[in-house]
């Protein structure tokens, strides 16, 4: 009995093997996701002895883009000035370009195209949603905050990310104590670092409010302006994720062969024409990876608005995340899932476009 | 000789493959600034976890011992006073953590292997006709108010047989690099769209507030982190050991046990640290699926806040005690760390 049973298991052991996974993904993340699905086209209503839910179709949609909710998760549109009409413009042509690009470069598969379509749509809509709540006058909603802290947020950490790696990969003493200093914010939990930048950036009386008075600054209170709060949030996630980038680039750049980098030097090219020639190419599919792991994350931000600000001053710091759990508090489940399929969408388009158009032609190129 | 060929200028490196001397000075320079950047928010909690209420007011004092008299009430205030309130929420943690990233990582290494060396080729048309009928059970059990256990069970009689009856038709057949992207893009999933149904799930379960649920959901949110980093390992691992293991009559899991394991150990080390601390630090899903009993200790950090305003002396003690764990482990264990993240990385 016994060696049958082992017997059994041994000739199903290839699907042994990967069926825990499958299951686990199939019990806490599809099947949750269908019924989101559902929750995202229903009404949520709290009745005697227990709930109902209303199929409303897609009401929780319409409601977030163009109800009573489009302030909240768009934003309030103010009239777009010349310049943001020319970035536009700028914008579609690039797009166009790459369209035509592409269709010239041989047959064009189906796929291919309607992916590119719904990318090229998104992002010009999004730019649009940017240009108009960005305007004087306008509004931030919660949409347009998160595409914030993942744009400009991924893109300060990358930098600086970069910059220390490269910093810390020159031959000088001491490098294995910046390598672990630098790494250490990335184990701070963030709901920690939330209240520690509020303890820092208290500015009547944190470490640096001598330097708020000395500027006359120690009466404002930044919590209370929508861009210095966005700025203090901003700040906190890069303080945790610059070791992140650094470290996997400071390895990227340890495991980079040294001998073109010394021909390159010795035929008299300056610091920056070797990184431009030599060593960015061999870094970049590195890079790509990291700031896509970055961007994957950086969409699902929550803890520290939710720590830091509450969302607010107003929702000028409301995530995404943040706005779909503050719906689910006030038991309006059908707008929350609705949120959470919005940011679901943007952060599949983009995550897979870059997956797709960045990622890919960088490491076939390379291999 | 020598005094002839050194160099006297700022901006000319003395030595082959070293920097110029100002060049040295600029570099140490923003290594310096850096690290006090990163040094200086922990030592302001440090600091501060010793401090009185009246230290903490303007002029800020910077000094222990010289500004300051350092004080332990608050510490003796989180730990003696408090004293259940603070150890209950860490001993969750202390519990949910570990278990649900040693789950993460059984299951996760064994996908990433089984996806290493065995080829699958699901047909799509089984997997799509099973997202239908869980799609149906759903619209069922919502629509209809059928109980669940009754439209699962149906559902899956239904899959069975159709599968007998259709399965020959299906031609079109996934491969070993589709599951894996699969599993790797749930990353994706923001939690929050996962985290109503979760909750949902475990209350009709009669699970919610409990650590099984937590690590339930760690780890399959971790999961897709484990297979990526893991595979990447396991593709590195040569395979002769295991061909001839194979040969003498060993099962795939002896030789998974036996031989894979431990030479992946620094790998599985470098991604249990990572989700580890993934899962140390985890707010959201524990916001959903934890009040009282197993609320874990960034809620509890979280929760000061609401409860009496900012006492940063009290909120000083609970950060370092949250952190101070994760800082002891990753230091000793850092050089795994960047070789681990680098695999996974390089070779996406």
């Amino acid at each position: 009995m016994k060696r049958m049973l082992s017997l059994w298991l041994d000739r199903q052991s290839d699907r042994l093997f990967i069926l825990p996974s499958v299951l686990m993904i199939l019990a806490f993340s599809i099947f949750p996701l269908l019924i989101s699905a559902y929750l995202a086209l229903s009404r949520f209503q709290l009745g005697i002895g227990g709930y109902q839910l209303h199929f409303v179709g897609f009401a929780n949609f319409a409601k977030l883009l163009f109800g009573t909710e489009q302030y909240h998760f768009l934003g309030v549109f103010a009239p777009i000035p010349w310049l943001g009409w020319l970035l536009l413009a700028l914008l579609a042509g690039l797009l166009g370009a790459s369209l035509v690009r592409y269709l010239r470069g041989g047959p064009a598969g189906i796929a291919g195209l309607i992916g590119r379509a719904i990318l090229m749509t998104l992002i010009l809509a999004l730019a649009l949603l940017l240009a108009a709540t960005l305007a004087a006058g306008g509004q931030l909603g919660s949409l347009s905050v998160t595409l914030l802290y993942v744009i400009l947020g991924v893109s300060a950490q990358f930098v600086c990310g970069l910059a220390l790696a490269m910093l810390c990969s020159q031959r000088i003493a001491g490098r294995g104590f910046f390598r672990v200093v630098f790494f250490l914010p990335l184990m701070v939990t963030p709901v920690g670092i939330a209240y520690m930048f509020r303890m820092l950036a208290d500015m009547t009386q944190g470490p640096l409010a001598p330097l708020w008075r000395l500027f006359g600054l120690g009466d404002l209170s930044w919590a209370s302006q929508a861009w210095s709060a966005r700025l203090v949030v901003m700040v906190g996630d890069s303080w945790q994720w610059i070791p992140f980038i650094f470290i996997v680039m400071l390895a990227a750049l340890e495991g980079q062969s040294q001998d073109q980098v010394e021909a390159a030097s010795l035929d008299g090219a300056s610091y920056w024409q070797i990184f431009r020639g030599v060593t960015w190419p061999e870094i970049a599919p590195v890079a790509a990876t990291v700031v896509l792991i970055r961007v994957i994350e950086a969409f699902k931000i929550i803890d520290l608005p939710n720590v830091l600000t509450n969302g607010g001053p107003g929702i000028a710091t409301e995530s995404l995340t943040l706005h779909s759990f503050i719906n689910w508090r006030t038991l309006d489940l059908g707008g929350s899932a609705a949120v959470a399929y919005m940011l679901l969408f943007v952060s599949t388009v983009f995550c897979s476009s870059f997956f797709n158009f960045i990622m890919q032609p960088l490491r076939s190129a390379r291999a | 000789m020598s005094k002839a060929v050194r160099r006297t200028s700022l901006f000319e490196p003395r030595r082959y493959g070293e920097l110029a001397p100002a060049s040295k000075i600029a570099v140490y320079g923003l290594l310096a600034l850096w690290s006090t950047v990163v040094l200086f928010p922990l030592y302001w909690v440090a600091i501060t976890s010793f401090k009185l209420p009246i230290d903490v007011a303007y002029p800020p004092k910077y000094l222990p011992f010289i500004d300051y008299q350092p004080s332990l009430h608050a510490w003796r205030y989180i730990f003696v006073d408090l004293g259940n309130d603070t150890f209950r929420p860490y001993m969750n943690s202390v519990i949910v953590a570990p278990l649900s990233t040693l789950l993460a990582l059984i299951i996760g290494s064994m996908a990433a292997y089984a996806l290493s060396r065995i080829q699958y080729r699901p047909s799509l048309g089984s997997v799509v006709t099973f997202i239908l009928l869980l799609a149906g059970v759903v619209l069922a059990v919502a629509l209809a108010g059928i109980d669940w256990r009754i439209a699962t069970l149906v559902a899956f009689v239904l899959f069975f047989f159709l599968l007998r009856a259709l399965g020959s038709r299906f031609r079109r057949r996934l491969g070993n690099g589709d599951i894996l992207f699969w599993i790797i893009s749930q990353r994706i999933l923001p939690p929050v769209v996962a985290a109503i149904p979760v909750y949902v799930m475990f209350q009709k379960l009669h699970m919610l507030d409990t650590h099984a649920a937590l690590i339930a959901t760690y780890a399959t949110v971790n999961l897709p982190i484990v297979v990526w980093l893991m595979y990447d390992f396991f593709v590195a691992v040569p395979k002769d050991l295991e061909e001839s293991a194979q040969l003498d009559g060993a099962s795939r899991f002896r030789i998974f046990i036996g031989i894979v394991l431990p030479l992946a150990k620094p790998g599985l080390i470098a991604t249990g640290l990572l989700v580890l601390i993934l899962a140390w630090n985890e707010y959201l899903l524990a916001l959903f699926l934890s009040t009282a009993k197993a609320q874990t200790i960034p809620l509890l950090v979280a929760a000061q806040n609401a409860t009496r305003g900012p006492q940063w002396w009290y909120m000083s003690v609970l950060i370092i005690i949250m952190i101070a764990p994760v800082l002891v482990i990753t230091i000793t264990l850092q050089k795994y760390i960047a070789k681990g993240l680098l695999l996974g990385a390089v070779k996406g």
